[in-house]
């Protein structure tokens, strides 16, 4: 019998030979990831014991990780209580994978999970945040669950009554063009299949063109890959994987390597040709109202933004840096760069990345989620315009229901940075 | 009989059922008072006590998308409302099955603000317009948890069970 790769990770974890789409299972857990929202999971696991005479305890304290990230440093009394409770928690019951607000370990879950070795193909990872499904990009089977969910998973060690999803099968031929990203092929994927053309599915890569992209591609891709409704999206592992693993996350241990039955039945197959394809953006308030740069027509912006789960790595701060050095953002313009983790942000000072940011006139903030989820580090005012490299451009989303999220690639958001409207980054800025 | 005291579009996401910037608020219990507070008529309504329990908000495609916040599901229980929508984004659906949120996934629902319905386990009848719609069952898998009352009582009994087990033996 042939089967997906998503098929194939649920049998392994579920210690059967097969298991086919729509069919009932329980996988084992390997990773079980929570940020801040851990607060309220441990209410949920306390809530689970309450009244049965057993002392709280979690199934496996080294599979579970906790990442400070959404608000940090923390933005009200309450959140600083939150993490507070966290950090008990976590000393209590003894959790391994901590990564608390510091320098030397800090950064966003979905960052700190990859390069940290966290993530092995093949296996289970779960998360209180929906986009896990960026896991995908190392080939486990990867996705977002609520609070209560994981206060089950905490106590079980499994996902309860998960059903076995179907799979959209995506082929990339070609070759990318100059300053066009795997950003803007996730972009038009979702504008092409729309926000919800992948519920309850999960998205698997494929094509020379995904072949060719490293994990930081292939992260982007499968973090954005819930815009489209996904369960997961998930890349087939291969010698790129080997290397990251290896060179960049340090796994010294076993790695299996395996993808999915050339004659695995997919739900659809979408194929797509990314040499034509041009920078996109995602115009308010969904996303899926994707427009190739040229379509968009000339847009003021206030606020830009790179950074988050979706863009805030080295080679995102890279392309920044490349196109903003020695010149100087427009004026009325404010930028805002949140590299990924600590990691990448010293990277990126060793690499002299932050000093042409900040000469250009960036604001350089802590590693974090930042104002993506428009809690604090930059609401937008009445009216105003953000040009993200960040995942939602929700009204609302950026802490004001009054103001507009396009959201981009870096290399957009650069060169859109120069100009002070949204700018085509093959043109380049004035 | 459930009258509609909401009606909403496509692609409504977590963040305006519960915008973020509330996101610090994480128990059920002080919840509600944010729902949908960036229509600040609607959430003076359900914070006056207006809205009674059992009324419905009615959606289209993809109701609850985005992240994965559990608060939109828990600030939508704490005013015992009823969400009918074509379809539902599969984060939020699981987790208002978790928390006993009534969700109805109902394709073709045609009904508007101050219409009456009769929900019904295979069908809403709009009893204004006098129209029908079929109602789609909820995902087979999630069923057990439905009967046990939500996940917690029902992670609670196989913990017990779990429990039992490992004495025995």
């Amino acid at each position: 019998m042939s089967l997906t790769m998503v098929e194939k990770i649920l049998a392994r974890a579920t210690g059967q030979k097969t298991v086919r789409a729509g069919e009932v299972v329980e996988p084992k857990v390997s990773l079980a990831m929570s940020h801040e929202n851990a607060a309220l999971v441990i209410n949920q696991f306390l809530e689970v014991y309450k009244d049965t005479g057993l002392r709280p305890k979690v199934w496996d304290p080294g599979k579970i990780a906790i990442i400070l990230d959404h608000r940090v440093p923390a933005e009200s009394s309450k959140t600083a209580t939150n993490q507070k409770k966290i950090r008990e928690f976590v000393a209590a019951q003894k959790i391994k994978k901590f990564h608390d607000i510091r320098g030397d370990e800090g950064g966003i879950c979905h960052q700190i999970l990859p390069e940290n070795g966290y993530v092995l193909p093949g296996t289970v990872v779960v998360g209180t945040d929906s986009h896990t499904t960026s896991h995908g990009a190392l080939g486990a089977f990867s996705f977002g669950i609520g609070a209560t969910e994981m206060a089950s998973v905490w106590t079980l060690g499994r996902v309860l009554n998960v059903e076995v999803p179907q799979t959209i099968k995506v082929v990339a031929a070609g070759k990318f063009q100059r300053y066009v990203l795997p950003k803007d092929f996730i972009l038009y994927l979702i504008g092409l299949i729309t926000a919800e053309g992948a519920n309850f599915k999960v998205l698997e890569y494929h094509g020379p063109a995904i072949e060719k992209m490293d994990i930081s591609g292939r992260l982007t891709v499968c973090n954005m890959s819930v815009e489209a409704g996904a369960t997961s999206g998930i890349v087939p592992p291969d010698r790129e994987t080997l290397r990251y693993l290896r060179e960049e996350a340090g796994v010294k241990g076993r790695i299996d390597i395996f993808g999915p039955d050339p004659e695995a039945e997919y739900a659809r197959i979408v194929e797509i040709d990314v040499s034509d394809l041009e920078p996109m953006v995602a115009c308010p308030h969904t996303v899926d109202n994707v427009k190739p740069v040229s379509k968009v027509g000339k847009v003021k912006v206030n606020q830009i933004v790179i950074g988050s789960c979706t863009n805030g790595r080295l080679d995102d701060l890279a392309v920044a840096a490349r196109i903003l050095k020695e010149k100087k953002i427009a004026r009325g313009v404010r930028m805002l760069v949140f590299p990924a983790s600590f990691r990448i942000y010293q990277q990126a000072l060793k690499l002299g990345y932050i000093a042409d940011l900040v000469k250009a006139g960036a604001v350089v903030m802590n590693p974090g989620c930042g104002c993506c989820l428009g809690v604090h580090q930059g609401a937008l005012g009445d009216g105003e315009v953000a040009l993200s490299t960040t995942n939602r451009n929700f009204k609302g989303r950026m802490g004001n229901p009054k103001a507009e999220v396009y959201l981009c690639s870096p290399a957009v958001a650069a060169a859109s940075a120069l100009t002070g409207y949204i700018t085509d980054p093959r043109k380049g800025g004035r | 009989m459930a009258r509609v005291v909401l009606k909403l579009g496509d692609d409504i996401s977590t963040d305006i059922i519960y915008p973020g910037r509330f996101m610090a608020t994480v128990l059920p219990s002080e919840t509600p008072q944010y729902a949908f507070a960036d229509y600040p008529e609607f959430n003076a309504r359900l914070k006056g006590g207006e809205i009674p329990p059992g009324s419905v908000v009615v959606a289209g495609k993809n109701f609850g998308c985005g992240s994965s916040r559990e608060q939109a599901a828990s600030t939508l229980k704490g005013h015992e409302l009823i969400v009918v929508a074509k379809n539902f984004a599969r984060i939020f659906l699981q987790n208002a099955i978790n928390l006993g949120l009534k969700l109805v996934v109902c394709p073709e629902i045609e009904a508007e603000e101050g219409d009456e319905l009769d929900i019904l386990p295979d069908k809403i009848i709009n009893k204004t317009t006098g129209k029908e719609f079929k109602v789609e069952p909820l995902p087979k898998a999630r069923q057990a948890i439905i009967d046990a009352g939500g996940l917690i009582p029902y992670t609670r009994k196989l913990l017990l069970e779990k429990a039992a087990a490992r004495k025995k033996a």
